[in-house]
């Protein structure tokens, strides 16, 4: 208990409850499951707080607590609201659609650019939640599990009860949806209409 | 040689296992050879870039705020936890 930072756990809701709570909304995409995670971190925290080293920043450490209960959340939701049947047979899906009969993409790819003014823009928000909001809750909640809270895939698929196969089939799903949807809304945009 | 849609398949896997020696080698073959797949690759890596930015602050994505019986409902869970003697990291029962 020798490091830089300390925790003031009666501050915490009134500091981090916003930052948290955006944190946990952002992933789960639901304010039910949201505010569970942010009362769930909270509590987790105050039990762990003996094995806090005072190496990372309240705010960081909180984080990777909450990280820890979005999987727990996310497993939870998947037992409750089981997923629906999908084809996972063929990897490729609806995508295979994507490509022509020689296999190379059937339409050019467009360029996106640098993330950071990426992330400047408004719209590319706006976009980018409606197309998770388009996408089936688990494979949504799937991506960001892995590409935002970067769990293990060895862990979620322990927590999930699926194989890795099923696992990354998902996950090109969602990836491949996300990217032509971001194409036809956001990247696309502005060349489309010329 | 590996066409376009199976990298398509493998660079997304890259991103949640380890390929074998000759996948990767694969893919970075087609890649040396394919404008197309080295624009999906980098989109595929833009995704990385989602995680920092929203870490450092997930305000852009929602302005949501905590609602105020949740944050009322959450306060009384910490109280009631601590009351228990959770606080310092000594022994307690857990939530569920």
């Amino acid at each position: 208990m020798s490091g830089a930072h300390q925790l003031e756990p009666d501050l915490w809701l009134e500091r981090y409850g916003t930052y948290l709570f955006r944190y946990a909304l952002s992933n789960l995409r639901d304010e039910r499951l949201a505010e569970d995670a942010v009362q769930d971190c909270l509590l987790a925290a105050l039990q762990a707080q003996g094995g806090y080293t005072g190496q990372a920043h309240e705010r960081t450490w909180l984080t990777g607590i909450l990280k820890h209960k979005i999987v727990d959340i996310v497993r939870r939701d998947s037992r409750e609201k089981p997923l629906d049947t999908v084809d996972l047979e063929n990897p490729y899906g609806e995508f295979e659609a994507g490509f022509d009969e020689t296999n190379h993409w059937a339409a050019e790819l467009i360029e996106w650019g640098d993330p950071a003014s990426a992330f400047e823009n408004k719209v590319f928000w706006q976009v980018l939640e409606a197309c998770l909001a388009a996408m089936p809750r688990r494979l949504a909640q799937l991506f960001m599990l892995r590409e935002v809270v970067g769990a293990d895939t060895e862990k979620v698929c322990q927590e999930m009860e699926i194989t890795p196969t099923n696992l990354w089939t998902m996950l090109y799903r969602s990836r491949m949806s996300l990217r032509r949807c971001l194409e036809r809304n956001w990247a696309g945009g502005e060349e489309t209409q010329c | 040689m590996l066409n376009c849609k199976e990298v398509s398949l493998l660079v997304s896997q890259s991103r949640d296992r380890r390929l074998s020696w000759s996948e990767r080698w694969g893919v970075r073959l087609h890649l040396w050879i394919c404008e197309q797949c080295r624009r999906y690759q980098r989109q595929m890596a833009f995704f990385g870039w989602l995680a920092r930015k929203l870490e450092a602050d997930p305000s852009p994505m929602t302005d949501a705020e905590l609602p105020p019986d949740a944050r009322a409902r959450i306060q009384q869970a910490i109280e009631a936890h601590r009351h228990d003697g959770c606080a310092g990291g000594g022994h307690c029962h857990s939530q569920e």
